[in-house]
């Protein structure tokens, strides 16, 4: 075998492992957010369109405190969470609860409505420029095999996890964890026990609003933050959930982590200019073939 | 009629159904009783196409029909009503009837947005037929009311006419008397016999035992997802398994 | 029915009389576009008012007539009236096509769906430069003509759009009142009884789906022709969302009232000129308020409040 072709094989491995661990980067980012999707969708069965602009609130927020604020960066990003969820409390209160006929097509309607204020009412604030976050400990790259990743690809993954830890730990050891699941398996029989149904409505939203600017906060050292960017993310964090059953837990890291790996192959090797169209085409054939995820079971029921 | 055979129906773990077999007689008014988590609803979804069983198979005149959805029932002749009564509640009584018409009726997408002439027609003649079913069931004085605000009572009768619109062969009723009053069952008792007297056959599903006993001419009764007995009236009434199903063994 | 067939005589007459009282200015231009709005949005309503059914991509099948209009008139030649229908139709095949799967989902799901649908056609318009311009757009479309005539002008346009819009609107109305539409609001308030009736509901969506994407395609067609100069910025997501405003405002299931909806958020703007950019908040602030308190749109909402403020004032002058 001639040497040539051995090194163009290692380039080509090389390549290849730098896409997959990009890709499994932005692919903890794509979890987070489908995470939040899928805590709202199980507590209160409605798809929150508006998820996507707590992601792009943590980023702003950030961004805002340690600018304009003058805050250091480790009271920056807290408070950034803080305000994104009060949004989110507020959209819960103003925009969800007092809503009379909550058809599908009145949630839908009205959360976009909703993402849409949030969006405009972003531009008007902090305008349409993009801004990036410093990264979180510098910008040296670190060397893997030939790839290279830099250390906020590493806090993005670390965050992640420690998020997802957290994540299962409240909903299977604290009480109202435990009462937010029951919400999800049975409204009616939640209620009926005492827990205040309401209650984990908000809580639910609480809780999508912070994880989606925790994902926010670390990944826009990465790749710029601006008033527009939730709606990809969301949708695309979207189809993680979607992947991953729309459950809260282990299928839907496995969903965002497929999808951004998928999509960061697709990128480098076929063509970066339709790289969002890979995450949406992915979208389109699961809901076309496993509406369930790639790990649920299909419905006896036909109707 | 309908014939069905060895219908089994697993839901997880769960056998709602165990190797279910009966025949329908044509023209019969037939009844579905059993206590409560005997599999009745989980029987009529199958058998009227919301759910496919996991194994068994379901005749209707003769075809295998398992696993066909509703709206193909319908054509072949076959209509359900619901427990909770499925209206459409934003358009009147007479739409709601009309629209049981469908099957009746041909024009589509390009002749009616373009008003063809038989298209035009053929609305004149849905709203005319649908006008007499509404009398058949009683209800033609409120054609022009709004379903979504009709009174419990009415909107059964509504759902009923609507059904037969479809001029079915075979009729199934998932638990009719529900939510009615003791007038308003017996006026439902009365319109079921004047269905069959048209020639259509009807088969209950009832908690009413009255009711039950009182019009049907054959019932089956079910227990624990099997099949426990079947006769007249007279024969399950007398039937000393039937009655321990529903009083409870004593241990 | 009379009373529909003379709403609809009054209608066009006071379209077609327009022109003389505004004058051929500015505002003609914006009526002009009115009119394609107002196609767009009686379209969509089809799908989302009559059927129930959220379609978040509509602005895709727009784009797409527009592209192959512009795309097979300017680089290949062909003659426009030529390929408005041929166009049509392939998008139409192409919805049909795309509708079957994706018209199996509910809600969400296929609120999703559509969105995603909608950005991967965006994508396709910006990336394929080659074709389509990319970014920067494609000008130096031709402008449709009859022999020697050739509709250039504002006047002209306004005449040639209505004309079309008018005939759409009189099929909706048509189909609206016929054992179609009434099929489509049986689907949308139990799709289950409609099953149990013999609606075979799975068809119809995808027919009215496709049905709603031909006419999108001839209304991008008609765009292309009259602007003479297009670029993927107009068929995104935004241009969705702006149409799906227009059609919840002006009243689901009502046909006029997409009209009410296409004309209001096309004129507004126009009326609040410094809030170009800030259109996107008003959009999104009017789907909130109206979803909360106007649900039926603003054709039920207004003679609603009327009725309440007189009867009000009744109850109060008898007191």
């Amino acid at each position: 075998m001639s040497l040539g072709v051995f090194r163009r094989g290692i380039m080509l491995f090389d390549q290849i492992l730098q896409y997959v661990l990009s890709g499994i980067s932005t692919g903890a980012i794509y979890a987070l957010i489908g995470i939040g999707f899928s805590i709202i969708y199980n507590a209160t069965g409605i798809i929150n369109f508006a998820q996507g602009e707590f992601v792009m609130l943590g980023g702003m927020f950030t961004l805002f405190f340690l600018e304009t604020a003058k805050l250091p960066i480790w009271a920056a990003a807290p408070t950034a969470i803080l305000a994104s969820t009060v949004i989110g409390l507020l959209f819960e209160r103003l925009a969800i609860r007092p809503l009379k006929h909550p058809t599908p097509i009145n949630l839908v309607i009205i959360t976009i409505g909703g993402s849409i204020l949030i969006r405009g009412l972003s531009m008007l604030v902090w305008g349409k420029d993009t801004h990036s976050l410093p990264p979180f400990s510098g910008e040296n790259p670190i060397h893997i095999y030939g790839a290279t990743i830099l250390p906020q690809h590493l806090w993005i993954i670390c965050i992640t996890a420690v998020i997802i830890v957290l994540n299962k730990f409240y909903f299977y050891h604290t009480i109202s964890g435990k009462a937010m699941r029951a919400c999800s398996y049975n409204r009616r029989a939640a209620g009926l026990v005492g827990i205040d149904v309401r209650r984990m409505v908000l809580f639910s939203f609480i809780i999508s609003s912070g994880m989606g600017a925790v994902a926010g906060i670390i990944v826009a050292p990465l790749t710029m933050t601006a008033y527009d960017v939730g709606v990809m993310l969301g949708l695309k964090g979207f189809c993680a959930a979607i992947l991953g059953g729309m459950s809260s837990g282990i299928t839907t890291v496995v969903g965002g982590l497929i999808l951004g790996v998928l999509e960061s192959l697709g990128a480098g090797l076929i063509s970066s200019g339709y790289k969002d169209a890979i995450a949406f085409i992915i979208l389109l054939l699961i809901l076309f073939v496993r509406p369930q995820g790639l790990f649920g079971k299909a419905d006896s029921e036909r109707v | 009629m309908l014939e069905l055979d060895g219908v089994t129906q697993v839901f997880g773990g769960v056998r709602a159904l165990e190797d279910v077999s009966f025949t329908i007689k044509q023209g019969d008014i037939t009844g579905i009783i059993g206590p409560n988590g005997a599999g009745k609803t989980t029987l009529f979804n199958i058998v009227t196409g919301i759910y496919t069983q996991t194994s068994g198979r379901i005749m209707f005149n003769g075809k295998d029909v398992s696993g066909l959805p509703p709206e193909r029932l319908a054509r072949l002749g076959m209509v359900r009503t619901f427990q909770n009564i499925e209206l459409f509640g934003n358009m009147t009584v007479l739409e709601n009837v009309m629209v049981g018409l469908h099957t009746r009726s041909t024009s589509g997408l390009l002749a009616c947005s373009l008003k063809m002439p038989w298209a035009v027609r053929e609305e004149k003649n849905i709203r005319i037929a649908a006008l007499k079913w509404l009398e058949f069931a009683g209800i033609a004085d409120l054609a022009d009311v709004v379903a979504g605000n009709l009174p419990f009572g009415k909107g059964r009768l509504l759902e009923i006419a609507r059904a037969l619109a479809v001029e079915p062969g075979i009729i199934l009723m998932d638990e009719p008397a529900a939510g009615l009053n003791n007038q308003e069952t017996i006026g439902l008792a009365a319109l079921i016999r004047r269905i069959r007297d048209m020639g259509v056959t009807v088969v209950l599903v009832e908690h009413d035992m009255e009711l039950v006993m009182d019009i049907c001419d054959r019932i089956i009764v079910l227990n624990l997802g099997k099949k426990l007995a079947e006769g007249t009236a007279r024969e399950i009434q007398e039937n000393p398994e039937v009655i321990s199903a529903y009083l409870g063994e004593d241990n | 029915m009379k009373s529909e067939l003379i709403k609809f005589l009054f209608f066009s007459t006071i379209i077609l009389l327009i022109p003389f009282v505004i004058g051929d200015g500015y505002l003609l231009n914006v009526m002009v576009f009115v009119g394609i709005h107002t196609m767009l949005a009686v379209a969509l309503n089809l799908l989302l008012g009559y059927a129930g059914q959220i379609s978040l991509g509509h602005a895709g099948f727009f784009g797409m007539g527009a592209y192959l209009s512009a795309i097979l008139t300017t680089t290949y030649g062909f003659n426009p009236w030529f390929v408005m229908p041929a166009a049509a139709v392939i998008v139409g095949t192409l919805a049909f096509i795309i509708g079957l799967p994706i018209l199996k989902l509910k809600g969400h799901y296929l609120a999703m769906a559509t969105l995603g649908l909608g950005i991967i056609f965006y994508i396709t318009f910006n990336e394929s430069v080659e074709m389509t311009g990319g970014p920067s757009g494609f000008s130096s479309i031709p402008n449709l003509k009859i022999g020697s005539f050739v509709f250039d002008s504002d006047l002209k346009n306004y005449y040639l759009i209505w004309l079309f819009t008018l005939i759409i609107v009189l099929l909706a109305v048509n189909l609206a009142s016929s054992r179609i539409g009434r099929a489509l609001r049986a689907v949308h308030d139990s799709e289950v009884a409609a099953r149990v009736a013999g609606v075979n509901s799975r068809l119809l969506k995808v027919q009215i789906f496709a049905m709603s994407a031909v006419v999108s395609s001839i209304a991008g067609s008609l765009y292309a022709h009259t602007m003479t100069f297009i670029s993927p910025a107009s068929f995104g997501f935004n241009f969705s969302v702006e149409l799906l405003t227009m059609v919840v405002i002006g009243g689901l299931a009502s046909v006029y009232g997409s009209f009410l909806g296409a004309a209001l958020l096309t004129l507004l703007p126009e009326f609040l000129r410094a809030a170009h950019d800030y259109d996107i908040i008003i959009y999104g602030a009017l789907l909130v308020v109206m979803v909360m308190f106007m649900p039926g749109g603003l054709v039920r909402g207004i003679p609603d409040l009327y009725r309440k403020i007189i009867l009000r004032k009744g109850a109060v002058d008898n007191a």
